[in-house]
């Protein structure tokens, strides 16, 4: 009898949680009241649960925004922690309604899994880091060294790859998550520790003599990292793809979260900046949204700039530099699409 | 008397000597050395070797762990703090970050101002286990054990009252149907009805029900997501709901397996060796990856009630097999006994078999539930936060605490073991006892 | 069960299958065997609908696609280029592997602490029952990972090893040094000299893995020789069956068993490579991976403790009149042990050591965390992420282990079988 008990439960439960069949993710982000992102479960400068359990980062940040373009209220995200095994399930079985982890923008993903990719919010890149005395400048030299690596990452193909191009061999030391690796390679049990370049500013920060450690110059292969959604969802893919181009655009635009108020006046003199303020015109109604979605966006969460200033930039112990993630004025690779 | 004495005996002592103490080599210290650690060449290479071992592993430790820093807000500033007090390259301990996120290792996320909520859900979990676990006390005691699981979840989760309410309800629908219905129309049918209504009740009215109750009386704690859910409560929640419900189902298995019927025989073994033929890890991957394709489209419940599905199913195995094993070890005798009174199959395991059965399985359930609660450690690898690697990573992925190693395995492994162990020893007692009595 | 309805009559009503003992337990398994039936269809309609939904088949041909990364160790021949299929059973042979071993360590250890335990050395029982306590009541994926840290921490880099022509100048030595010149612990691997042929028939390449034609003459000759051998122990048994004298047979006995191996390894130019230091690493040479070492190692202390309780609990329960009786015998206290004792305990012991076994097989499914690529990380770990095919991964993971298990348990029950007591 109390066997029914169980799947009486699970009826009550199932039932309390279904309904939402028909729907499309907007429509059902907007009665849950509620965006459900996928993040990473923990990855520094990106994805962070601090002391108080509020999630913090460069990933989270589009999470908030999203939430603050479709809801109005950047805190209204119930955030899910996935893991590379999981991510892409969570994301296709509708569980979440967005991944925003550090997921690297490949062709079988796209296009072979049920998903799509809404764009990149950073250009990361596979590189090396090894201890300075070893006296390796360069990843040509690497030939049979033991090499640690996160497991079940596009790091292990790229690394794979990278060798087998270059006609050297390696040992690879796998681990599932970069705690181990970073241990591992302190205690010398490989030559050399890769991931992406951003990964490996944040790890050599935390050591502690990060001097006695250099990242080589070769990045071995292209990382776009971006969010994701589910395929066939274009409605909400173009949301979470224009949020984050409005988060670029407001950069280019000089509309930051401080000036946004003003500059989201009927007097500004650059029509860009008032329509994707929603001033003139109706953008925003064109994707289901209020006309100040944008504002309510970079209110909530700053620019492209600022986001990256607050949890990677130069002012950070991470201490990135902006690289190919600086705007394309300035050399970079960030190119929002006009908004008209 | 004494002439006789004095012929025939020629000396009697009168005074008894004082004992005298055993030579040196005999007595105290020495001697107890020389019986429990120097017997013999063998005995003593052991005992140099074990003494060695010992103090080799505490002087590796003791000093680092000794030089721990307390306060400070970063890995960086312990660092800091240890150089300038020790100076340059010596290592310590950074316990400041135990100290600044001790919470998330006890409770997980919960939200800090209602760790009140958690608390007196496990504190009340005592009294509802201990009638189970205490024989002497009132079985009066095991109403309120039977309405714990309602009330936990109540507090853990928090929302309306009602909702726990009604599912009890639905229990007491099912009591009630199996009453009526049994003097007439006999087992089967009643045991189908007895299933059939309160599913019939959750399934249709409860959630109604307990919305028009909530409008009436509103009595809600505030509610907590699943998310909120890390640490050893995640860990105590997985276990102990594992366990318990994993009890009937078990049971249930264990006689499956006894059972004369081949085709519920071969189920119940198949099932069984299902499940503990594969690690646990799969299991928990089919919670959160597979699930989903095997159940109807869109249907999408919390990822902390599928861990406990899968949890419960795999505890169930292994709770089969501890009562199957309680149940090889009852006397022949009392099968026969039950036959010769002429009770029926389900009469003589309610009135004979079972009550003596799981009265002698208890350490073995202690036993399994210790077990689980260890594994409980794997949803980790699903995205939960457990106590050892989930919060672990989560903290050692910002950047304050990036780098930080040893510690925190430290902290939770200290922890983990004075849990387990004074629930092993508590099973050993208990063993004992039981032993005593049959 | 009072009057039977077959001495009334044998007519047959349909509430029959309900209340007569004869029907209903018919009755009650097919209404069963018809619940489970619905249910596992349920649960199929559903997997095919929502496979439909998704616009993806349940296929396995990702197995067959190139898998690009690689693993080490690896007991049979790969590389990044071969395919899912070949990695699923480099991981397969990898969890066998630390199964094997890491079961048979457990026993060792579990037998010696039993033992142990209960040996009169005060010292030595308390830091027993230290250590078996310790291990019980921590989970196991720490000590994996504490034992993987510790091995990385408490040993040599490879480089450690490294004489450079300045450091003999300046009259240096390296920092760590081979023991006997040929055996080297590091912080990857332990690394030792390989037996090599200079002038061996060829290898017979299976595509998987590389048989030395050399090796196997050798292991040839080797298991003619220990024909030999015995065919003249039962030849001396049978003379001294005959004559009541047994001849000596030792010196043939050795000289059939090493002579021809011996002429065997000379003819085909057998050396011995030590490993030698190259850029980064040793080359040349065995190499036993550090996460091998530790993730058996852990398996195996951390299954010890319980297998440890089982032994000492199944010769307590060896009743202490079988002992005393064996020394009134005459018998000493190992053969007590050997005859009397052990016999008796088996029955106790090996059932309960059958979970063990299986559990430490599951439980080396954590073997990541020591950088080990098991059945785990290939199938369910690199290869599920590439392909991202998370339910027919996850489906052949469950098949292949319930099969290891399976196969475990039966193996295990015929042992057990042959053991247990007769019951007459």
């Amino acid at each position: 009898m109390k066997y029914s008990a169980l799947f009486g439960a699970l009826t009550v439960t199932g039932l309390a949680a279904t309904g939402a069949s028909a729907q499309s993710t907007l429509e059902t982000v907007q009665d849950r009241g509620e965006l459900v992102c996928g993040v990473n479960t923990g990855l520094t400068g990106f994805a962070e649960q601090g002391a108080d359990n509020e999630w913090t980062g460069f990933d989270v940040a589009l999470c908030k925004a999203v939430a603050a373009a479709v809801l109005g209220d950047a805190s209204a995200v119930s955030y899910v922690p996935t893991t590379s095994t999981d991510r892409f399930d969570l994301l296709t079985s509708g569980r979440i309604d967005m991944l925003s982890r550090n997921t690297t923008w490949t062709y079988s993903r796209d296009v072979d899994l049920a998903m799509d990719f809404a764009g990149v919010n950073y250009y990361d890149g596979q590189g090396f880091m090894v201890r300075s005395d070893m006296g390796v400048g360069s990843a040509t030299e690497l030939d049979g060294a033991t090499i640690c690596i996160q497991s079940g990452t596009t790091t292990e193909l790229n690394l794979a790859d990278y060798f087998a191009t270059n006609g050297m061999s390696f040992t690879a030391q796998s681990g599932e998550t970069n705690a181990e690796l970073e241990q591992a390679f302190l205690a010398g049990s490989c030559d050399a520790y890769t991931t992406d370049a951003s990964g490996l500013a944040a790890t050599r920060a935390s050591f502690p003599n990060p001097d006695d450690y250099i990242i080589l110059p070769e990045i071995i292969s292209k990382e776009p990292l971006g969010p994701a959604t589910r395929e066939n969802d274009s409605d909400w893919t173009d949301i979470v793809a224009w949020t984050l181009n409005a988060l670029i655009a407001a950069e280019e635009l000089g509309v930051t979260s401080d000036n946004v108020e003003e500059m989201a006046s009927a007097d500004n003199e650059n029509p860009e900046v008032r329509r994707l303020l929603g001033v003139e015109g109706d953008l925003g109604q064109m994707m289901g949204l209020d006309n100040d979605w944008a504002v309510n966006v970079i209110s909530a969460t700053g620019n492209y700039g600022e986001i990256f200033e607050e949890f990677l930039g130069e002012s950070t112990p991470i201490g990135l530099a902006r690289g190919l993630n600086a705007q394309w004025t300035d050399g970079g690779l960030l190119y929002a699409p006009p908004f008209r | 008397m004494s002439d006789v004495h004095a012929q025939t005996v020629p000396f009697v002592r009168k005074s008894m000597l004082p004992e005298a103490e055993p030579p040196a080599r005999q007595r105290g210290v020495p001697l107890w050395l020389r019986e429990n650690l120097f017997s013999g060449w063998f005995n003593t290479i052991l005992t140099i070797l074990g003494a060695a071992a010992a103090i080799w592993l505490v002087a590796s430790i003791l000093p680092w762990m000794l030089r721990g820093v307390w306060n400070a807000d970063s890995l960086r500033e312990c660092r800091d703090i240890v150089i300038e007090r020790y100076g340059e390259g010596v290592t310590g301990a950074c316990w400041a970050m135990i100290r600044e996120r001790w919470p998330q290792y006890i409770f997980g996320m919960y939200p800090q101002d209602i760790f009140w909520r958690p608390t007196l859900a496990f504190v009340l979990l005592l009294v509802a286990i201990a009638p189970v676990l205490y024989l002497s006390l009132p079985r009066k005691l095991l109403i309120f054990s039977a309405l714990y699981p309602a009330l936990a979840y109540w507090l853990l989760w928090g929302g309306t009252i009602w909702l726990p309410v009604m599912v009890l309800v639905g229990f007491a629908l099912g009591w009630g149907a199996l009453r009526l219905v049994l003097p007439r129309f006999g087992a089967i049918v009643a045991t189908a009805v007895a299933v059939l209504v309160p599913v019939l009740w959750w399934g249709l009215l409860a959630g109604d029900a307990a919305q028009d109750l909530q409008g009436l009386v509103p009595l809600a704690l505030r509610p907590v997501g699943s998310a909120a859910f890390g640490g050893f409560l995640l860990s105590f929640v997985l276990g102990v709901t594992g366990v318990s419900l994993s009890l009937p189902l078990g049971l249930l298995l264990s006689l499956g397996r006894r059972s004369d019927l081949p085709l519920i025989h071969y189920l119940c073994v198949g099932f069984i060796e299902f499940i503990r033929g594969v690690p646990l890890i799969t299991l928990l991957f089919t919670a959160s990856l597979l699930l989903n394709y095997f159940l109807p489209p869109n249907s999408d419940f919390d990822i902390i009630l599928r861990v406990i599905i899968m949890v419960t199913l795999f505890a169930a195995a292994y709770i089969a097999e501890v009562i199957r094993g309680a149940l090889a070890a009852l006397p022949r005798g009392q099968y026969e006994a039950a036959d010769a009174l002429g009770l029926d199959y389900w009469k003589a395991q309610r009135l004979i078999i079972l009550p003596q059965a799981l009265k002698i399985s208890i350490p073995g359930i202690v036993s399994t539930f210790i077990g689980l609660f260890k594994d409980t450690t794997l949803v980790v690898f699903i995205g939960l936060r457990d106590p050892l690697k989930g919060v672990t990573d989560m903290i050692r992925q910002t950047t304050a605490w990036k780098g930080i190693y040893w510690e925190p395995y430290i902290f939770v492994g200290a922890l983990f073991f004075v849990i387990c162990f004074s629930m092993s020893r508590y099973a050993m007692y208990l063993e004992r006892k039981l032993e005593r009595g049959h | 069960m009072a009057a039977s309805p077959s001495q009334i009559g044998p007519v047959f009503r349909p509430s029959m299958l309900l209340y007569d003992s004869r029907y209903r337990s018919i009755t009650i398994q097919i209404v069963v065997l018809l619940l489970v039936m619905a249910g596992i269809g349920w649960l199929l309609h559903n997997l095919f609908t929502n496979l439909a939904q998704l616009g993806r088949t349940l296929d396995f041909d990702f197995l067959g696609r190139r898998a690009g990364y690689e693993i080490t160790p690896s007991l049979i021949q790969y590389s990044a280029d071969n395919t899912h299929w070949r990695a699923l059973v480099v991981g397969l042979l990898n969890t066998l592997l630390v199964a094997l071993v890491g079961c048979i360590l457990a026993t060792i250890v579990g037998v010696l602490v039993g033992v142990l335990r209960l040996s009169n050395n005060w010292l030595v029982g308390r830091l027993m029952t230290v250590y078996v306590e310790v291990f019980r009541n921590i989970p196991v994926l720490l000590w994996i990972l504490m034992l993987f840290a510790v091995l990385k921490e408490a040993t040599p880099a490879p480089n450690a090893y490294r004489l450079t022509p300045a450091m003999v100048e300046a009259g240096q030595s390296a920092d760590a040094s081979m023991f006997l010149g040929s055996f080297a612990v590091t912080n990857r691997y332990t690394t030792m000299p390989t037996p090599l042929l200079s002038r061996g028939p060829g290898g017979i390449d299976l595509g998987f893995v590389n048989f030395s034609g050399g090796f196997l003459i050798l292991a040839l000759i080797l298991i003619a020789s220990i024909l030999a051998v015995r065919y003249l122990g039962r030849r001396a048994t049978r003379i001294q069956a005959e004559t009541g004298k047994r001849p000596t047979t030792w010196w043939q006995s050795l000289l059939i068993l090493f002579v021809p191996v011996i002429l065997a390894l000379w003819a085909m130019g057998f050396y011995i490579q030590v490993p030698e230091i190259t850029s980064f690493n040793f080359s040349g040479g065995i190499q036993l991976s550090n996460g091998f070492v530790a993730l058996t190692l852990a398996l195996a202390l951390y299954t010890g403790a319980f297998i440890a309780e089982i032994v000492r609990a199944g010769i307590l329960a060896v009743s202490r009149g079988q002992s005393e009786a064996a020394f009134a015998l005459g018998l000493r206290p190992g053969w007590t042990m050997r005859l009397v004792i052990l016999p008796q305990a088996l029955r106790v012991i090996v059932p309960p050591l059958i979970s063990q076994y299986l559990n430490l097989t599951k439980n080396s499914s954590l073997a990541l965390a020591a950088s080990y690529l098991d059945l785990r990380g290939t199938l369910g770990g690199i290869t599920l992420n590439q392909t991202g095919r998370g339910l027919e991964c996850m489906l052949l993971l469950m098949a292949i282990y319930l099969i290891i298990s399976l196969l475990i348990s039966s193996g295990m029950n015929v042992f057990n079988s042959r053991v247990r007591l007769k019951e007459r």
